[in-house]
């Protein structure tokens, strides 16, 4: 059975749809890239699959593996984060959290799983510091860090590189990819269809025209290069 | 120091001191994330709201008007409280509705009934309807359980209240019951804030919620270091202040506050200092 199945899911905000007849599956192991125009729904639908809102119409399957929880989040940044003062530490060990069951404080183990994901990531030195003064690359990987306490399967990442110089971008995709490597299902919110079409098994693209397939069979398919040469213009 | 000490013999004193620690204490622990939440000013809007249900409570000419009071409070704080992070309309508009609609109802059916001394009651819901220095027994002992109640709810769920203040879609992602949580915090602060305007005043129970949480953010900038920084400021500041007051005999709440404002500034001056030197 398929990690997650969705069935022909409309999104949308008080009855009123953005996206509609969305089907899709993403299977264990899986590197799934959505990419869409602003607007069209990319973070909505993350949103319904983390079950943070209903869908309109349509149903959502998570397979009999994954317990609700056990999903990993990177999420756009908001508001209050930016000026919380919080230390890496304190970030990235309230990942572990769902772990935690009825405990009040967290254990040793939690802990050490909170150091091994910061050195992961390679911010463990910067354990102590403030989080509202690290960069936006260092804070896009404390919160990767977060979601990777939070579980072992599946990521869901919303725009992990928006606001990222190159380089780094580079560093995050090859640091996204080697995740999936050790066997973590990637699902990834993503503006760069060229990343997105050199690292993805499928692509997903939302929108007025709706795409599910393989990357290759996105780019041979007429949407794909229409969507690939207008981002090629812009950039 | 001779003075004092023979002020301390009083027990309207000692409860004083106790009453005054203690909600200092626990409206400073909650201060902190509910500044974070930008939700500052929601003691003055629940304030409002009590002084809504007090002007019904008086004209229906109810004997005790805290079964009114608390409930309309609580659901108050839950409606503020829910608008949370995923609502259209923010904190601080929220507040500012409640509150601003909760006054004029009140004020409105205030007028039906024949109380002569309005601007008094009016005046009391912002300085304090019992004066501090005039608590009995029974009030020092409901305010000892309830901040015992606050502080364990607090140690229990410290870890949860922080992971839905830093990111509330985060941990509802992660499995977790955020609305719960909320629900607790509006809960609480309710009864912290119903509880403290009886005592001191609305217009000290803004002030306690905020200096200590936003002193501490000058200076730290870890959310455990906050939290127990804040506390700290919190009691010494209510202390002094009452000592103070007791002392050169000036109103308490306005020095509790007056104090808090100070302490406010040398914490803000430190920040600035460390922040050139480094
Ligand atoms: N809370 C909300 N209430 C009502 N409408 C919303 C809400 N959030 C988003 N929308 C609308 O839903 C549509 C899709 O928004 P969404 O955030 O999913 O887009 P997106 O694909 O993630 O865009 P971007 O690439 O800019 O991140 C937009 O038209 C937006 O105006
Ligand atoms: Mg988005």
């Amino acid at each position: 059975m398929a990690l997650l199945t969705v069935n022909d899911v409309s999104l949308g905000y008080d009855g009123r749809a953005i996206a509609e007849h969305l089907s899709f599956t993403v299977e264990k192991g899986d590197y799934l890239c959505i990419v869409g125009e602003n607007g069209s729904g990319k973070t909505t639908l993350m949103k319904t699959l983390l079950n943070l809102k209903k869908p309109l119409a349509g149903e959502i399957i998570t397979g009999d593996d994954l317990k609700p929880g056990e999903i990993g989040y990177l999420p756009q940044q908001t508001e209050v984060q930016r000026d919380f003062p919080a230390s890496v530490m304190e970030v990235v060990l309230s990942g572990c959290l769902s772990r935690m069951g009825n405990r009040v404080f967290y254990s040793r183990e939690e802990k050490q799983l909170a150091v091994e994901n910061m050195k992961r990531m390679g911010i463990l030195d910067r354990a102590d510091q403030c989080y509202r003064e690290l960069s936006g690359g260092q804070q896009q990987r404390v919160l990767l860090a977060r979601a990777l306490c939070a579980t072992q399967k599946v990521l869901l990442l919303d725009e992990p590189v928006a606001g990222l110089d190159p380089k780094v971008t580079a560093d995050m995709y090859r640091l996204i990819q080697s995740l999936n490597k050790e066997g973590i299902t990637i699902i990834m919110v993503s503006h760069d269809v060229a990343a997105a079409l050199q690292y993805a098994k499928h692509i997903l693209h939302v929108g007025n025209r709706v795409f599910f397939g393989t990357r290759e069979e996105y780019s041979s398919s007429k949407l794909g290069r229409l969507f690939l040469e207008q981002e090629g213009g812009e950039a | 120091m001779d003075k004092l000490a023979e002020y301390l013999q009083y027990p309207f004193v000692r409860y004083a001191l106790i009453v005054g620690v203690l909600i200092a204490l626990c409206s400073s622990l909650l201060g902190v994330p509910l500044v974070l939440k930008r939700f500052s000013f929601i003691g003055d809007g629940l304030s409002h709201v009590a002084f809504g249900a007090m002007c019904i409570a008086t004209v229906l000419k109810l004997s005790n008007n805290m079964l009114l009071i608390m409930p309309v409070t609580i659901i108050g704080a839950v409606l503020i409280l829910r608008t949370g992070t995923n609502t259209k309309i923010k904190g601080d508009a929220i507040i500012a509705m409640i509150s601003v609609a909760a006054l004029a109802f009140g004020y409105l059916i205030m007028n039906f009934s024949n109380t002569p001394n309005l601007a008094g009651d009016v005046c009391t819901t912002l300085f304090g309807s019992t004066s501090i220095l005039t608590l009995s027994r029974a009030d020092v002992w409901l305010c000892i359980i309830m901040s015992v109640l606050v502080l364990v709810i607090f140690v229990l769920f410290y870890h949860r209240i922080f992971a839905v203040t830093f990111d509330e879609n985060f941990a509802r992602a992660t499995g977790m019951d955020t609305e719960k949580y909320n629900l607790l915090i509006a809960i609480i602060t309710a009864v912290i804030i119903v509880l403290a305007m009886n005592l001191v005043g609305s217009l000290l129970i803004s002030a306690l919620i905020i200096f200590p949480a936003i002193s501490a953010m000058r200076l730290f900038h870890n959310y455990f270091k906050v939290t127990v920084f804040s506390a700290i400021f919190a009691v010494i500041c209510a202390f002094s202040g009452i000592i103070i007051s007791i002392l050169a005999g000036t109103p308490v709440g306005s020095t509790i506050v007056g104090v808090n404002v100070l302490a406010f500034a040398v914490c803000w001056s430190i920040g600035k200092l460390r922040g050139t030197a480094a």
